[in-house]
């Protein structure tokens, strides 16, 4: 079944937009997504796609032109990152609020200034409330499954809603790894045919799309907006059951390691997630209860079910590979701290910000968070909820994980 | 948390009225204008803070207000200028700057409304005001 190649998680996702065949693809080259554009337009140019291949000036002209087709009543895809994310901004708004079920792969990358084209969560965590759906993806073969899941949602009736597909720049978007690709047949039979929804090109039923909508009605507009977004989780897990049927593989909204049992644990998004649960292994080994848990859907945001699988933990990290000048943390600790605030059953709570601009983020890292996690959890107090992780010179923050890194060695956490 | 969770709100949309206004669940998905050529009904004149008035005696018919208007608000009959539509005319006043005859004078609507609706003495002596405000395409 299937056909094992190697590839990085561009080419990954790029022949995942292959089998998928949209009627249109548009986009703009931007470092570290550049790739899926390329391969893809190698596609077109060899004939293996019939889709509509559209060279944009510019990221806001790309999502302006999957907007207006989607409109039209077809299958339109397209892929960025950072500051091409970023200049897509006000369109993003319009693709949820239109409820246009556009995909998009985002190789996460950080924003400028300064200038930077490595990974972290900076650019799309700043989408966050756009109104589109986020899956954060650990590696390529994720990567690859969940863009085609993604088409499914997107189109799924009850959401209607745009999805971003998400996974780290260079880690998962340059590195190499095996990936398992279903055979073409069976993707075009999972993604299915498109069913379009009020198209423009209806012209026996012709439709308005972009209306002025004032005071007496915009509010109830984007209350049904939040409604699809609702009905999101359900779909989610059911389109991801029946990928599993298809292709052996089964990712949920979130993803649990070793954190039933656990007393100490962290949440992280992407591929951070694997170096975690490597370290969980070495921890559980000498006899730590360690646990991860992965969050893939940051929207909608799976608060009850974090807030039960975590509750029992004595004390939990947060890791974030963006930052929220500013506010109390970043925006997933924000987010996860607030999961807990109606819970009598709440595990103590740290909040990390890792990697930003590419910042290798390696095992040490994260067994100084456990460490750290494992003094509070001892009956120690949060001396600093929100810390930076690798970080050098800080007078606070950079020292206490400098020296946490120091301490995990010298206590043989890591040899 | 957000709980309720009504039939798919976006497959049974239907037009809706203008004065019937519908809960969140059941406005049309994504916005969408059901219905072809509905913005007649949209009654733009509300916004108007200066009405066109029309010296029809002194009219040229050249129909270059017809042509620069925005709106389509200027009703031509038999290739001749036949009123302002006051129902969907914003009173921007181009069609008053453009008029090469200057027989277009943008009043301000308080004297009308003033009026009772009715033309003011004083607007009167102004041109002969052919439509009333509120009245759909004439």
């Amino acid at each position: 079944m299937g056909k094992l190649i190697a590839a990085t998680g561009n080419q990954a996702v790029a022949q995942a937009m292959r089998q998928i065949d949209p009627h249109v693809v548009a986009a703009y080259p931007i470092t570290p997504q550049t790739d899926v554009v390329e391969e893809f337009a190698s596609f077109v140019s060899d004939g293996l796609v019939s889709t509509e291949f559209v060279p944009v000036e510019s990221e806001h002209s790309a999502m302006s032109t999957v907007i207006g087709s989607s409109a039209a009543g077809v299958r339109a895809m397209t892929a960025t990152s950072s500051q091409g994310l970023a200049l897509m901004w006000e369109m993003l708004y319009i693709a949820a609020g239109l409820r246009l079920p556009i995909v998009m792969a985002v190789a996460n990358r950080a924003l400028s200034a300064p200038l930077n084209i490595h990974g972290d969560q900076s650019d799309s965590m700043g989408a966050r409330d756009s109104g589109w759906i986020q899956l954060y993806c650990k590696n390529q073969q994720e990567a690859y499954d969940t863009l085609i899941q993604a088409i499914r949602i997107a189109e799924h009736k009850d959401v209607r809603l745009p999805v971003m597909v998400c996974y780290d720049g260079f880690i998962v978007s340059h590195s190499l790894s095996g990936v398992t690709l279903l055979d073409d047949d069976k993707v075009k039979a999972f993604v299915g045919k498109h069913v379009p929804l009020y198209p423009l090109l209806d012209s026996k039923n012709p439709v308005s799309y972009g209306g002025l909508v004032l005071f007496d009605f915009y509010f109830e507009f984007r209350r049904q907006m939040v409604d699809g977004m609702a009905r999101a989780p359900r779909v989610i897990d059911e389109v991801a059951m029946e990928f599993a049927e298809i292709s052996g593989r089964h990712y949920g909204r979130y993803e649990k390691y070793k954190i039933d049992d656990a007393e100490i644990g962290v949440v992280v998004l992407g591929s951070a997630a694997s170096t975690s649960e490597v370290v969980v292994d070495e921890l559980r080994a000498k006899g730590i209860k360690a646990g991860v848990m992965r969050l893939k859907s940051l929207r909608p945001f799976p608060r009850e079910e974090l807030a039960k699988e975590l509750g029992h933990l004595k004390a939990l990290a947060v890791l974030d590979r963006a930052d929220s000048p500013g506010a109390l943390g970043g925006p997933v600790g924000l987010e996860v701290r607030s999961a807990f605030f109606e819970s009598e059953k709440r595990p103590k709570l740290i909040n990390g910000i890792y990697g930003l601009g590419g910042r290798d983020t390696t095992p040490e890292h994260i067994a100084s968070v456990f460490y750290s996690l494992q003094k509070i959890a001892e009956g120690g107090k949060v001396e600093e909820p929100l810390f930076y992780l690798g970080l050098r010179g800080g007078k606070d923050d950079g020292r206490q994980s400098e020296a946490a890194i120091a301490q995990a060695r010298a206590a043989g956490q890591r040899a | 948390m957000k709980s309720e969770q009504k039939e798919n709100p976006g497959a049974s949309a239907k037009a809706v009225a203008p004065k019937e206004k519908p809960g969140w669940a059941d406005v049309p998905i994504g916005a969408v204008v059901l219905e072809a050529g509905c913005g007649v009904e949209y009654e733009t004149g509300e916004w108007r803070s200066e009405r066109p008035v029309v010296n029809t005696d002194k009219c040229i018919n050249c129909l270059f207000c017809w042509v620069f208007c925005p709106d389509g608000a200027v009703i031509v009959e038999n290739e001749k200028f036949k009123a302002i539509d006051y129902y969907h005319c914003k009173g921007c006043g181009i069609c008053s700057n453009e008029c090469p005859a200057k027989v277009i004078t943008m009043v301000e609507e308080t004297k009308f409304q003033e009026a009772n609706g009715e033309a003011s003495a004083a607007v009167q002596g102004n041109g002969n005001i052919k439509a009333k405000t509120g009245g759909k395409g004439e």
